[in-house]
């Protein structure tokens, strides 16, 4: 019975935060955005600063009409808003926040596959979505996702790989747990890597060509309404959360921080997510645009090479040091 | 395989607990290979394009859940990775970019229906005739320690099957090269291509050998247009 209530409040607790953290980087990127921007952004929902405006968006969105096109393949029109939210809450149980088997949802032999391999079937959801809803611009916009995914999802795996190789172990708790300061300047251009390759894999600005609302209008969720939609924009403030998680877990040392890692290790954790976010939310701000070629360019001549040769120099250290 | 499976699994295997009174692992696993094979016959068999590769997904991730039962974690995540990933992204995008009709589409057939079913039917046979072959009433000890977690799967590949593993790399390698030496145009391919293409009403194909070598200036004018 003890086994049971734990697990089913580590799932409680997980679900939580995959309702809450979205929500909290949302709200964040409308006030930074405006502020970058010279503006205010959300000021009257909720009275303080516009907290609530994205619990008002929320309803706003409930109360719309659910419109399936008549054209659509309706069963996979509508299966496919669950096919890009789900993954993202099961790589959620995966992540470790704190020191210790007892600050993560499950620990998982083969964690960076778990997540890799779990994380590239939410990309299915925007192809779904993006053939089943019989529109060119979203047929246009799944077929830039498939082409975006198929030339980052090499790098980021190598990125990914080399950590694993640093450590010596594929589980995400094994890898903090052999962490070493020096890792961060040994590891810089695998973690610049992962995180470019995981914008682009996010299609976030500057990689949104498939959803470019300048060209495509909105690319696969053109023809998306009401809470289905919402589901798609709760997917991508997700996949932020989860894609910073996975840097500063693999990256950044996850829970180890220069004191206070006995109590406050989740803090650290929490406080370089955040940053990562952050950083998200001011490069949409601050990049235009990337055209096809420039992201193909990016992936094969740039980050491809540099995931291979952090590879190599990851090797080499670490046969020096045994 | 006869040689080296036995010694390595003889630590992994339990007594013959007989086929009556199966476990919960046992019925799952069996129920997850019939929706396996229930999802790759409509694969093969639906007239719609994109369902079809949609079903493969059920058909390769119920794969995946058989390999998560016999505790082989990472075979699991790396069959999801590839082929849930990108085999089946490659294949819809494949799709998207020729023809994605919605609704049926009337020619998705072949000719070859009936000799593909035979070529099937033997490739399976072969397969279960290798595996009941190979282990015969060998059990996994499902409860003890993981007999398929990532040290064990490593130390067997590289222990046991490292010059398997070495030449298939090898001949991914090879395919990789082929690829790209297909995909490269050739010079020459490339100029008379482009001539006909700016006058397509051109009765005769100018002789590459003949004709004089393009301006390159023209040429980088031209590749930027297109």
């Amino acid at each position: 019975m003890n086994d049971v209530s734990d697990v089913a409040l580590r799932l409680a607790i997980v679900f939580v935060v995959f309702l809450v953290a979205p929500l909290l980087v949302g709200q964040t990127e409308h006030k930074v955005m405006a502020h970058m921007q010279g503006r205010l952004g959300p000021m009257y929902a909720g009275g303080f600063h516009g907290w609530a405006q994205l619990v008002a968006d929320g309803v706003k969105f409930a109360q719309k009409e659910d419109v399936v096109p008549a054209a659509a393949d309706r069963r996979v029109f509508q299966l496919a808003p669950a096919v890009a939210l789900l993954p993202y809450l099961l790589v959620l149980v995966a992540i470790p926040v704190g020191p210790g088997d007892g600050a993560v949802g499950q620990v998982i032999d083969a964690g960076i596959f778990f997540v890799l391999a779990v994380m590239g079937i939410g990309v299915l959801g925007s192809l779904m979505a993006g053939w089943a809803s019989a529109n060119k611009f979203s047929l246009l916009g799944g077929l830039r996702t498939a082409a975006q995914l198929l030339s980052y999802e090499l790098p980021m795996l190598l990125a990914a790989a080399s950590v694993a190789m640093a450590a010596g172990t594929v589980s995400l708790t094994g890898i903090l747990d052999a962490f070493e300061w020096w890792w961060l300047p040994w590891q810089i251009a695998g973690a610049l890597v992962f995180f470019v390759a995981g914008l682009a894999e996010l299609q976030r600005p500057p990689f949104d060509m498939p959803v470019a609302d300048s060209e495509i209008i909105f690319g696969a969720y053109t023809e998306y309404t009401g809470l289905r939609f919402a589901l798609f924009l709760l997917a991508e403030y997700a996949g932020i959360v989860i894609l910073c998680a996975l840097t500063t877990v693999l990256f950044l040392g996850g829970w180890h921080g220069p004191f206070g890692a006995d109590g406050l290790g989740w803090l650290w954790t929490l406080l370089k997510t955040a940053l990562l976010a952050f950083v998200v939310i001011w490069l949409r701000v601050s990049y235009p645009r990337l055209r096809e070629d420039q992201l193909q360019k990016l992936a094969w001549t740039t980050l491809v090479p540099l995931a291979l040769a952090q590879i190599a120099l990851t090797g080499i250290v670490k046969v020096a040091i045994n | 395989m006869h040689s080296v499976a036995p010694s390595v699994l003889a630590a992994a295997v339990a007594d013959h607990p007989g086929f009556l009174s199966p476990t919960g692992v046992e019925i799952a696993f069996v129920l997850v290979g019939l929706t396996t094979l229930g999802a790759a016959v409509i694969t093969v068999t639906t007239r719609q394009l994109v369902h079809a590769a949609l079903w493969l997904v059920v058909a390769l991730g119920g794969l995946a859940v058989e390999y998560l039962l016999l505790t082989a974690e990472f075979i699991a995540w790396v069959q999801v990775l590839i082929y849930v990933g990108s085999i089946v992204v490659l294949l819809l995008f494949g799709l998207m970019l020729t023809r994605a009709p919605i609704g049926r589409s009337p020619d998705a057939d072949s000719g070859n229906r009936w000799i593909a079913l035979g070529v099937a039917l033997a490739s399976a046979a072969a397969l279960v005739w290798v595996v009941v072959d190979a282990f015969r009433t060998t059990w996994i000890d499902l409860e003890g320690p993981a007999q398929g977690s990532t040290a064990v799967t490593g130390a067997f590949l590289f222990r046991n099957w490292v010059l398997p593993f070495e030449a298939l790399s090898v001949l991914l390698l090879a395919a990789l090269v082929g690829a790209i030496v297909l995909s490269r145009k050739h010079d020459t391919d490339t100029a008379v291509r482009r001539d006909t293409a700016v006058r397509p009403d051109t009765a005769v194909r100018p002789d590459p050998a003949v004709r004089p070598a393009p301006d390159p200036a023209d040429r980088r004018g031209k590749e930027e247009q297109s």
